[in-house]
């Protein structure tokens, strides 16, 4: 086992910069997401881990040594592609086994550990299969035994649940979770889908345009955005835009907005602020005093949408449409078109700067 | 259920019927007439163009077994059908595999191009090219004596290397288009996959790539193998004397001679030994794959 240290990476193709000097530290043993819209350079990221591409400049190091003159073959990783990449040629239990018989292991040893692999992933009764005739969900495993059984220290996921539908992405997800968490391995993985980021990783980071955004614990990432991207990225949130008063911003018509959380901004700069959707109250404003400085917005509901356990409310204010989500407890609902009072505290406004 | 699957395919049969017609009866003129027509004759003791009398006869199949000359002919041509056909697979495939896998877009396009010329040009016009590189005095020979600073002198003409060569370049492009569909098929990811799991490239391509593009290195093989043991073009101009192979006497019993009933037996023969050997090959081969 071994973490992985990327530092100062960049990689261009042509003109296009994939990479632009990316550093991050994948803790030994951690479970790390990679998110960020198409193009960003996620899939580009692993490849220069894996060998597969090499950095124009920077350095990446594996267990602490520079891998930087070490071939694919020799750095000890797992992957797991996208398409799953299952030799088809061969049996399922043939794939699996695959690595250990190219290091020449003993043929018994091998049987032992592909069976064991086999029964991590559930599928130890489908070994003699071709890969054509198994399902995505069995795919996808047979890929991550594949991975695992040679006891690579870095494992590198690419999207592996994207071609799958929901309920067997949250099977799989918890699967692989436990797989990851039983042999303790360092986990890289490459996702488009923010709620499996944040379910599953112990970290996550942020990338847009081959930058590095923002990295950090999804509670921090989530709770504290340092961008207007990664704010609306990583979930939903209402933005605001205006003046730094330094504790929070003015709006163009006037109005303070409170921020407790985020930058330290000197007054007068261009400034965001931004609130999650859940964490806004909304009422029709009667039998309420403003009590303890909380932020409070006028404004019109101009759409609802029920979702069962909640409901979004769309709440037109000065030009601008804020979502508002609360849970359905039975409540008196609110109709279109009616008045609104919108409250949050501080403490759920994050300050950001403006680029 | 089956019944009714049953009367779909029926009346799925009946509506592709005119469509399929044509190419029946093309099939039929074209292929089963002349055949037939041929296994005729080769049970005939005279061919009665000018009217002499004819009888039915074994004789012209018995002739291929009483004449050791014919089968050591024909194992000459297998022996040049095989070492064609490995040439044909250790030049092709390569050239196959560095298409499909290392070049990309506009020199992708050109080497192609190159490697299917031979295609569109006439197969005389080949072979008298390749006369006149191979013969003493010809263009391999005055361009290695203007290059090497001794004095060497090159005359392949009339030899069995300059058949080789001559068969070898009329059938490359067969192979490098097989093995280039199969091989182009192979997802890169495959590729990556292996070396990810500690392969070198050498295990990757052994226990990979080669057993994947096994098909195309089969479709190839068939391919040139069997035209090969019948050609006698190539064999006559650049072999000369040396040139003498199953497929031209064949050949000479038609043009010749004019033993067409002789003539129509050898190819017979030629014919059912190359099925068998490739019904005999392909489980092999298909095990293999
Ligand atoms: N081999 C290559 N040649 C040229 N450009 C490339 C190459 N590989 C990647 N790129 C470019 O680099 C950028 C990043 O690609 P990358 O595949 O890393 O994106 P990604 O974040 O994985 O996207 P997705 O979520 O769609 O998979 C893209 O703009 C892509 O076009
Ligand atoms: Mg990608």
């Amino acid at each position: 086992m071994a973490g992985v240290q990327v530092s100062n990476v960049s990689r261009s193709f042509g003109a296009h910069k994939a990479l632009d000097d990316v550093s991050i530290d994948f803790a030994d043993g951690g479970f790390y997401a990679l998110l960020g819209p198409s193009g960003s350079g996620k899939t580009t990221l692993l490849r220069q881990i894996a060998g597969f591409d090499f950095p124009d400049s920077g350095r990446i190091a594996i267990g602490g040594e520079s891998v930087e003159r070490v071939p694919v073959e020799k750095r000890r990783i797992g992957m797991v592609f996208q398409n799953y990449a299952l030799f088809p040629n061969m049996s399922v239990a043939d794939n699996v086994a695959f690595g250990l018989s190219v290091r020449g292991e003993p043929k018994a040893t091998t049987a032992t550990e592909v069976q064991r692999a086999l029964d991590l992933v559930q599928l130890s009764k489908l070994g003699g299969r071709r890969p054509h005739q198994l399902s995505g969900g069995q795919r996808q495993r047979v890929a991550l035994a594949r991975a695992i059984v040679t006891k690579p220290r870095v494992l590198l996921l690419d999207e592996p649940l994207g071609a799958l539908d929901k309920a067997l992405r949250v099977d799989m997800q918890i699967e692989l979770k436990r797989i990851q968490r039983e042999i303790g391995i360092t986990t890289i993985f490459v996702t488009h889908d923010q709620e499996e980021a944040l379910t599953m990783s112990d970290r996550i980071g942020i990338l847009r345009d081959g930058r590095l955004v923002q990295e950090g614990p999804p509670e921090e990432i989530y709770d504290r955005p340092q961008s207007e991207f990664a704010a609306t990225f990583l979930g939903d949130a209402n933005i605001f835009r205006g003046d730094a008063t330094g504790d929070g911003i003015r709006l163009s018509d006037g109005t303070a907005i409170a921020a407790g959380a985020g930058a330290k901004l000197t007054a007068g700069a261009r400034a965001s602020c931004a609130v999650r959707p859940e964490r806004i109250q909304i009422s029709t404003g009667a039998g309420r005093s403003d009590a303890g400085g909380a932020n409070v917005l006028n404004g019109q509901v101009s759409k609802r949408i029920f979702a069962g356990s909640n409901s979004t409310y769309f709440v037109d204010r000065d030009g601008q449409t804020l979502k508002v989500i609360i849970q359905n407890t039975g409540a008196e609902r609110l109709a279109e078109g009616q008045d609104v009072v919108l409250r949050w505290s501080p403490e759920s406004t994050v300050l950001i700067a403006a680029v | 259920m089956a019944a009714q699957g049953a009367t779909a395919t029926r009346s799925g049969l009946r509506s592709a019927l005119p469509l399929l017609a044509p190419a029946y009866l093309w099939l039929t003129v074209a292929i089963f007439l002349p055949l037939s027509a041929m296994v005729f004759f080769s049970f005939m003791t005279e061919l009665s163009l000018s009217g002499k009398p004819w009888a039915f006869t074994l004789g012209n199949y018995a002739a291929f077994f009483s004449q050791s000359l014919y089968l050591t002919l024909l194992l000459a041509s297998l022996r040049l059908g095989l070492e064609v056909t490995l040439w044909c697979i250790v030049i092709g495939y390569p050239a196959a595999y560095v298409l499909a896998k290392v070049l990309k877009g506009r020199s992708r396009e050109a080497i192609f191009l190159l490697v299917i010329l031979p295609f569109w040009s006439n197969g005389l016009v080949r072979i008298f090219s390749w006369a006149m590189v191979l013969r003493e005095g010809g263009i391999l020979d005055t361009a290695l004596n203007a290059v090497l600073p001794f004095k060497i002198n090159i005359d392949l003409m009339y030899s069995y290397p300059a058949v080789i060569i001559g068969l070898v370049h009329s059938y490359v492009p067969y192979m490098v288009l097989t093995c280039y569909l199969t091989l182009q098929a192979i997802d890169d990811s495959l590729i990556e996959a292996g070396r990810s799991l500690g392969a070198t490239r050498l295990q990757v391509l052994k226990r990979i790539i080669i057993p994947l593009s096994m098909p195309g290195l089969v479709a190839g093989a068939a391919l040139i193998f069997v035209p090969v043991v019948g050609s006698f073009m190539e064999p006559r101009i650049l072999g000369g004397r040396t040139g003498t192979f199953y497929g031209t006497v064949i050949e000479d019993q038609f043009v010749a001679v004019f033993n067409w009933p002789l003539g129509a037996a050898l190819s017979f023969i030629l014919l059912a030994v190359v099925l068998v050997i490739l019904a005999v090959a392909s489980p092999v081969l298909r095990r293999a794959a």
